[in-house]
């Protein structure tokens, strides 16, 4: 217990409803090559996997300290054209992913630096406005610069042989699954996100989390004790943006393609935002409940939705909306609600009892 | 004495700046050796102008939103997209108009379907203000989710009404096409672009500056507290600006429809881009600063469009990082922020 108390920073979740959908989460995604059989439910968890580092990184800038990025994505894209050119120009060996994620780790480290030094002295607003901007430029910068990057159709390259898969760890099955090369990618990928998640923990629970939080609540104030919250601000900018490039590292190693529709796109920003808020903001929990959430929703509340709309098909209008589809007008609702009725997301909902 | 207390007493009056208002002739004056041909230049310049006009009227509505009561509206993209679709609703009624051949019908159809953008625009404004906006006045962290998750909404009511795919806006007869004067070859709707904007400038500069509620207007931008201590609703005030604002979203949005001729749900927030680099430069809350920032930025869009395509969408950030190198809170920087 005491040591499980260390590894979490003695922030447990203080509740046994979320501890227990924690733990769920945690074993289903353990032990998910065995429990699920088939590509596409290992697919789903390793989406999960990665998600979950990009939103808990989000949730340091939204939910820790109270600022809002929409160039999140621009530093996920980073890592995984970083590491996917880097494979895919030099070829499939670790040492092309080493290089390919400090140059985008560099990079990320670099520009969001720069932005934080144009934006972050002013307000709230126009940090929100220039990350949109800049985010938006660099999307289209990658697809315009097609010798480098692909354009719009991506790079396809191979990972190292490790995590190919044909590659077999040894011969013979546990519980009826070949350890192919798939299952080595998908827990290193496991274990990337725990030491992320891990870690981010501690830097949220350490002084210098607890002084973003205090610029959350009230920035003057926290530069009245004599903080300098931009600095502050600067520093979890860039912490915020390496790990996201390092999720997208885990997304390039992953998928064995890298493009703008699976990492720039501002549909991505925005899917993270729902998940770290549905989730609940201001606790890295949140994340990954609201990233679980979320890549579940996608997949099976549009079977559900798929449903509904045939059921309703004489009814003018509602078809259209329970369209598969739509599955966002209604996650967007409920995000509204989320923001207005419980801000503090699914996680302050399940209360905390001590 | 009495001569010299007549003079301490003068308020002070800071002199006018005129300086950002030579930025968009010098850069326009700079781009022309660069570009070579005076015709191409000319041509280059008029799109410039008639694109800036378009953006101009669109950012217009959001600055003055921001500046009158603190609301960043992420979700201004949706009334551009709807303004710019609800003007297909006409399509079918009024294609005859649309299709004749005399002025004055085609005059009369892009009339009423500006207006009805504008209007439809305007109602969806006036319903998202009350169910949207007002829980959250005054927290500019909620302000920036709801009127995302808003916008999220908006975009997909948007698709599930249109259809996800390109809708196409022809433009009336008398409209199409070119006229040459001298080398240059002018498009006729940009001339007609340019007209609408500045139109609506300065009509936009005469309430402002002109009537009451101008001077309320511009009264609660230096200090709601006040306009409210002196017996002003500026709730009411407020939800006006707000409805105007999103018509001349709507507007802008159905102006740039027929600009491009085709709508796409996704038009709106690739405009918003655009938009805010705007309102940064000009100044949150600035007028003025929007429209020199929309010439601006229109400008060196389509300069450097054609001198160097592949650099053009790097041009706007590096003309926002330059202007706010100079001013850090943009051309015309709003007095209390």
């Amino acid at each position: 217990m005491r040591f499980l108390r260390a590894l979490l920073s003695d922030d447990l979740p203080r509740s046994r409803a979320l501890s227990a959908i924690l733990v769920a989460i945690f074993l289903g995604l353990l032990f998910a090559p065995f429990l699920f059989s088939g590509s596409q439910a290992l697919n789903a968890a390793a989406k999960i996997l990665y998600f979950v580092v990009l939103a808990a990184s989000y949730d340091l800038l939204l939910g820790y300290t109270g600022i809002v990025s929409f160039a999140h994505t621009m530093f996920f894209g980073i890592g995984g054209y970083g590491a996917g050119l880097a494979l895919y120009g030099w070829g499939p060996s670790w040492s092309s992913v080493a290089a390919g994620t400090a140059i985008a780790l560099v990079l990320s480290v670099a520009l969001a630096t720069a932005i934080g030094l144009f934006s972050l002295r002013v307000q709230r607003i126009f940090f929100a406005m220039i990350t949109l901007a800049v985010a938006s430029v660099f999307a289209i910068l990658a697809s315009q610069l097609g010798w480098l990057t692909g354009g719009e159709d991506g790079r396809t390259y191979q990972v190292p042989p490790l995590l190919r898969p044909g590659f077999r760890l040894f011969e013979g099955e546990i519980g009826g699954v070949a350890i192919n090369g798939r299952i080595v990618a998908y827990y290193l990928l496991l274990v990337t996100a725990l030491v992320l998640f891990l870690a981010m923990l501690r830097v949220v629970n350490s002084p210098f989390g607890r002084v973003l939080q205090a610029i959350r609540e009230n920035d003057f104030r926290a530069e009245a004790i004599g903080y300098r919250t931009v600095l502050y601000r600067s520093v979890a900018n860039c912490v915020s943006a390496a790990v996201a490039t390092v999720a997208g590292v885990m997304c390039a190693v992953w998928l064995r393609y890298t493009g703008p529709a699976t990492t720039l796109s501002f549909d991505i920003m925005l899917d993270i935002l729902l998940m770290v808020v549905i989730g609940g903001m201001g606790t890295l929990y949140g994340a990954v409940i609201g990233a679980t959430l979320f890549l579940l929703a996608e997949t099976y509340l549009q079977t559900l939705m798929g449903a509904i709309s045939r059921a309703t098909e004489g009814i003018p209008l509602l078809p259209a909306l329970f369209h598969p589809d739509r599955w966002l007008l209604w996650l967007g609702i409920l995000f509204i609600g989320s923001v207005y009725f419980f801000p503090a997301g699914i996680v302050g909902r399940l209360g905390r009892d001590r | 004495m009495s001569a010299s207390l007549d003079t301490t007493l003068k308020p002070v009056v800071p002199p006018p700046d005129w300086l950002p208002l030579a930025l968009a002739p010098v850069l326009a004056l700079a781009a022309l050796p660069l570009v070579g041909s005076p015709a191409t230049w000319a041509t280059l310049t008029l799109a410039g102008l008639a694109m800036g006009m378009m953006i101009f009227i669109m950012a217009s509505g959001l600055t003055l939103i921001f500046g009158l009561m603190d609301v960043l509206n992420f979700a201004h993209a949706a009334f551009i997209t709807l303004g710019a679709y609800s003007a297909t609703l006409l399509l079918g009624p009024r294609s005859d108009w649309l299709g004749a051949d005399s002025l004055v019908l085609n005059a009369g159809a892009l009339l009423v379907m500006v207006a009805l953008a504008s209007a439809v625009a305007a109602a969806a404004g006036f319903a998202f203000e009350r169910v949207i906006v007002r829980p959250v006045y005054g927290r500019h962290l909620h302000q920036i989710l709801v009127t995302v998750g808003g916008l999220i909404v908006a975009q997909q009511l948007i698709t599930a009404a249109w259809g996800p795919v390109q809708v196409a806006l022809p433009l009336p007869a008398s409209f199409r096409g070119i006229v040459l004067v001298g080398e240059v070859a002018v498009e006729r709707y940009r001339l007609v672009a340019v007209a609408i904007g500045l139109v609506v400038f300065a009509a936009m500069l005469l309430v402002l500056n002109r009537t009451r509620i101008g001077l309320l207007i511009r009264a609660g931008v230096e200090n709601p507290e006040m306009v409210e201590a002196l017996g002003y609703r500026i709730r009411r005030l407020f939800v006006g600006v707000f409805v105007a604002g999103s018509a001349l979203a709507g507007l802008g949005g159905v102006m740039w429809g027929f600009y491009r001729e085709a709508l796409t749900p996704g038009m709106g927030l690739e405009l918003t881009v655009l938009v805010f680099i705007v309102v940064i430069i000009g100044g949150l809350g600035s007028v003025g600063g929007c429209f020199v920032g929309a010439l601006l930025v229109a400008l060196t869009a389509n300069y450097a469009g054609f001198l160097a395509p592949k650099l053009a969408l790097g041009s706007n950030i590096v003309l926002m990082v330059a202007i706010l190198l100079w001013r850090s809170r943009g051309l015309y920087p709003v007095a209390k922020r």
